[in-house]
């Protein structure tokens, strides 16, 4: 094999220089228009931000003819309705994800599989035309009645079960929400599970381990990272989830009482049906910071879940 | 062709793409309310046949539509919501008004037919707050001794997004009630005391036709087109009137629109046949336009709208402007000016 000669080589080096540079710019421009979309929400917000300060985050008011807004509303109805998807859609897709790597015939893993892939294929408006339309009114007649009779009894959580059967609320926003993140959750959790080393598995159930037993205490702690983060993707998306949440919500600013069946409104949803026609001026600066405030969110829960990532991995790391 | 090569022709496409999009930049644009943007893309569909020019009209929200027009993004802006003429006077700005369109309560009970149930306006603004909680109440008993009210509550709907519809409702209930304008107020989207949120037209029908005994407000023509059961409102003339065409336009003529720089909101009209929720959508433009052909060419788009458009309004189910309106619009026209001061619009 010939050497080749200088000047192919300095040729290639050109190339290999431009395209670093290139794939350089690539990631630099990304951190560059994340800085921007700061700045500009800052900028936007302002206004907002220097009248109300602080206090914009708890106050309970949204009134635009007044000009007097706050963002307790729609943060609590960003946070509660994303925390009933995950109470509801981290066990379901550990069920489907543990189906489908150790309980199901070989035949079904692929059809059953892409099925669940699918799911996230719909469109989030068809999920909420479907949720007002088709899923509100028989949840409202069935079982919104069942669970006030049955849990809205209990003492305490029974209180969040009460109230009038509207169909529409946080608790159906909640559902939706989980059934939408159900395929991302469930993907990730199917894959990091098939990755289990089947020597590991082998030898848990070479010492008489139970299918549980096997998933528990040796799939779930080898794959913990990746289920975190199959979680945490679901989490994202059901914080930023806008059109499905806005047709079944709700959209109403008022809190009255800790009801899951009452009506709500998100961060999410107030921007989508708020933004095209408010006026130029306060009522925008405060849209907007309710922009930058569930652009926060996302960013503390990421950054929450990089912490714990980092802990778990440090406590293997004394275990071993 | 190695690496630089192939850069170098990549560059060149984008800049010729570039380039030939810049070409087609002639075209008016305009942004702004969605009320009006079935009939504007229909006018501008007639004015295209026509004449070969073409509009091209961004259906945003007039939120939008009032931040275009003033950072001059477009050629003119489109709000439901007529400006006050400080504002117009700060950012340069003059308006006038399109076509007439209403807002129309609905009820949805059972054996209740469209024009059955009278109300009031301040019998409306009680419900809204939430004071008037059954049908069978005394005050719409009142109002209606041949009905069979029901002993039902009375479910509340409204819209839940910020509309050009919610102003025109709250400026009217502002209007009629002092309880309602200091509690409430009017704007495109208000802190409702009571009541569900519904995301459009469609939306609070859907929510109509599900809850039982339920009172809303939509656009006359989805009313219309729809077949809800619309409610008979008495306007300050003391008559009980119908939504339609007639009672809008009558609603329009009573207006004077010579004053206060054409920023009429047509709610509570003093004339006989007047339906009380009535409202025109607005043009915004610059009066000193840096760019004056555009400006020319968008005049002569509205113009020919108002003479050959009124029947596309009619098939829509809006209604066009009187004829002494438009030629107020017209001489206003007259104040749209080039840097150097010289009309953009000489009336051909």
């Amino acid at each position: 094999m010939n050497s080749p000669d200088p000047s192919t080589r300095i040729r290639r080096n050109i190339g290999d220089l431009l395209f670093f540079n290139l794939t350089r710019a690539f990631a630099a421009f990304t951190l560059l228009l994340l800085a921007g979309i700061i700045v500009s929400l800052g900028i936007g917000s302002w206004e907002s931000i220097s009248k109300f300060g602080v206090g914009f985050l708890w106050s309970q008011q949204w009134n635009p003819p007044m000009d007097d807004f706050g963002a307790l509303i729609p943060i609590y109805g960003t946070i509660v309705t994303s925390l009933i998807a995950l109470v509801i859609a981290v066990p379901v897709s550990f069920g489907i994800a543990l189906f489908l790597t150790e309980l199901s015939p070989v035949w079904l893993r692929r059809p059953l599989g892409t099925a669940i892939e699918l799911l996230a294929a719909i469109p989030s408006i068809v999920y909420g035309m479907w949720g007002l339309l088709v899923f509100a009114p028989l949840f409202a007649q069935y079982v919104q009645p069942f669970l006030a009779a049955t849990i809205g009894q209990i003492p305490f959580i029974g209180a969040l079960f009460s109230g009038p059967p509207l169909g529409i609320g946080l608790l159906t926003a909640g559902i939706i929400l989980a059934i939408m993140i159900i395929p991302f959750i469930a993907s990730v959790m199917r894959d990091v599970f098939a990755v289990t080393p089947d020597m590991l598995k082998e030898s848990a159930y070479g010492v008489g381990g139970t299918t549980w037993e096997v998933v528990w205490n040796v799939v779930l702690p080898y794959t913990k990272v990746g289920v975190i983060g199959g979680i945490m993707l679901g989490l994202g998306r059901a914080l930023g989830e806008t059109m499905a949440v806005t047709f079944v919500i709700g959209n109403t600013n008022l809190i009255s009482g800790i009801s899951l069946y009452a009506p709500g409104n998100s961060i999410t949803s107030t921007l989508a049906n708020e933004f095209g026609e408010a006026t130029p001026g306060l009522y925008t600066g405060a849209l907007i910071e309710l922009g930058l405030i569930l652009f926060l969110i996302t960013l503390t829960v990421l950054v929450f879940s990089k912490l714990l990532l980092m802990r778990l991995a440090r406590k293997e790391g004394s275990q071993a | 062709m190695n690496m630089r090569e192939k850069l170098i022709s990549v560059v060149a496409v984008a800049t010729i793409a570039a380039t030939s999009v810049a070409a087609y930049a002639a075209d008016v644009t305009g942004a702004g309310a969605s009320f009006p943007a079935p009939i504007y893309a229909k006018w501008a569909d007639g004015y295209n046949k026509a004449t070969g020019n073409r509009i091209n009209y961004q259906s945003i929200g007039s939120g939008g539509g009032i931040k275009q027009i003033t950072a001059k993004t477009v050629d003119f802006g489109a709000s439901d919501m007529p400006l006050k003429p400080e504002v117009l006077e700060k950012d340069g700005l003059m308006q006038f008004p399109t076509v007439i369109g209403g807002v129309v309560p609905v009820v949805n009970i059972t054996g209740i037919k469209p024009g059955d149930m009278r109300l009031t306006g301040a019998v409306l603004a009680d419900i809204y707050l939430g004071k008037i909680t059954k049908w069978n109440d005394k005050a719409i008993a009142e109002l209606n001794p041949k009905l069979q009210l029901p002993a039902q509550d009375i479910a509340i709907v409204r819209r839940a997004d910020g509309s050009g519809t919610t102003f025109l409702f709250t400026n009217y209930l502002s209007k009629v009630s002092e309880e309602w304008k200091s509690k409430v107020g009017e704007g495109t989207a208000v802190q409702w005391p009571a009541g569900l949120g519904g995301k459009g037209n469609e939306g609070v029908s859907a929510f109509l036709q599900r809850v039982p005994a339920a009172i809303g407000y939509v656009e006359y023509a989805y009313a219309k087109q729809n077949k809800l059961a619309h409610v008979m409102l008495k306007n300050v003339a003391g008559n009980f009137v119908a939504p339609d065409d007639a009672t809008f336009k009558a609603a329009a003529a009573g207006a004077d629109w010579t004053k206060s720089a054409m920023a009429e909101i047509l709610t509570n009209q003093g004339g006989k046949d007047a339906w009380p929720i009535t409202g025109a959508t607005f043009i915004l433009m610059h009066k000193v336009q840096a760019k004056p052909e555009q400006a020319t060419e968008a005049i002569k788009f509205f113009d020919w709208s108002y003479k050959n458009g009124g029947k596309m309004a009619d098939e829509l189910d809006y209604v066009a402007l009187p004829e002494s309106l438009v030629k107020l619009i017209h001489a206003s026209w007259g104040n749209i000016k080039d840097a150097s001061g010289k009309a953009v619009w000489s009336g051909k």
